[in-house]
């Protein structure tokens, strides 16, 4: 039993975490995003005034203590604010590419030109 | 009109570019260079050797350069070819020269060249590893059977020029290429050319670890 709760969680945080990565920058993902970042916050919260719960659903989950539940949880949203920060990073680029490509060939003199005269 | 544009990448090559454009403009006379902020005045002195110049206002990488040579190359309405050339004197002129021959012969669409094709390159064992490890690796991931993935040396025609979109800033840029190949199904062949180590460009040319920078890029894409 404690086996097949293990797995599902792990397949859980991997669909997660992959939906989140490639989400980019679509509305609906940055939503969920940010419910999944208050969720977090609430829990974290939470765990300072009532450990125990933390704990009994860590142990339900068969992770072991609530401190756990929260390391893994801070991992995976290590990884997914890495990922979308790279792909944030990569439109930004893609962006800076277009403009300075334009910038460099509207600047550019077009010996052709002469030819038609 | 029926022109050749070649297209160079280029960036802090003052001691070599300017010699590497004269004898280019004997057989090719429209060449552009793409710079990308030099700052040792590479600017100039392609200026002076007879090239246009084309500025990219802040570094972008290789791949952007070549990218933007073709878009450039694309504006003259008699551009029929584009070769793309290193600056640092690596390539040679008669290797181009007989690549736009077999463009113009009709036989394919674009000519990559290869320096595995022959035995004219003098080349270190490690280096020639990691170059094998790449061709391999492009060769599995695309299916073309390629000898030599990251040559700079190539020629292409005004319609795959049209066609390819270079998106990877940097050295990722020549799996990328291979990989749009591939997709558009192009018609490919390669051509055996002579790459030149000279102690110039061996303490200029890009690092073994450098490899590592290119697969991460192609990763993450
Ligand atoms: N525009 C531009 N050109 C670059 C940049 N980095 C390199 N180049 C040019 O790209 C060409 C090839 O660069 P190299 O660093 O010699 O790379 P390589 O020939 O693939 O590697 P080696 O076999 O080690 O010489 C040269 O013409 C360089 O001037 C860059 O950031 N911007
Ligand atoms: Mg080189």
């Amino acid at each position: 039993m404690l086996l097949i709760v293990q797995i599902v969680l792990v397949l859980a945080v991997i669909l997660v975490s992959f939906v989140l990565m490639r989400g980019g920058a679509n509305a609906r993902h940055l939503a969920i995003r940010r419910i999944m970042l208050m969720i977090f916050a609430v829990a974290a919260v939470a765990s300072i005034f009532f450990p125990h719960v933390l704990t009994s659903l860590a142990s339900f989950l068969g992770v072991g203590r609530g401190t756990d539940l929260v390391l893994y949880a801070t991992i995976v949203s290590f990884f997914v604010f890495m990922a979308t920060t790279y792909q944030r990073f990569r439109h930004a680029e893609n962006a800076l590419t277009a403009l300075s490509r334009r910038i460099a060939l509207d600047e550019a003199p077009k010996p052709w030109a002469d030819d038609r005269r | 009109m029926n022109r050749t544009w070649v297209v160079i990448p280029m960036y802090n090559e003052a001691t070599v570019v300017g010699s590497v454009i004269q004898s280019l403009r004997t057989v090719f006379p429209q060449v552009v260079c793409v710079d990308d902020g030099s700052s040792d005045g590479s600017q100039d002195i392609a200026r002076t050797a007879g090239a246009v110049v084309v500025q990219h206002p802040i570094n972008l990488g290789q791949g952007a350069a070549l990218q933007t040579g073709i878009e450039f190359a694309l504006q003259d309405p008699g551009m029929r070819n584009v070769v793309t050339f290193d600056a640092d004197g690596q390539h040679r002129i008669v290797d181009a020269a007989a690549m736009v021959a077999r463009l113009d012969a009709g036989e394919a669409d674009i000519v990559l060249g290869s320096r595995f094709l022959d035995d004219r390159t003098q080349i270190g064992p490690m280096k020639r590893l990691v170059l094998k490890t790449a061709a391999v690796q492009s060769r599995m991931a695309t299916g073309l059977d390629l000898t030599d993935a990251h040559n700079g040396l190539r020629a292409m025609n005004r319609e795959v020029a049209s066609k390819l979109h270079l998106t990877q800033n940097r050295m990722a840029h020549a799996s990328e290429l291979v990989h749009q190949i591939a997709e558009m199904k192009l018609r490919w062949v390669e051509h055996p050319v002579e790459i030149i180590y000279t102690d110039y460009s061996k303490s200029k040319g890009q690092s073994l670890l450098n490899s590592v920078n290119i697969l991460a890029e192609l990763f993450f894409r």
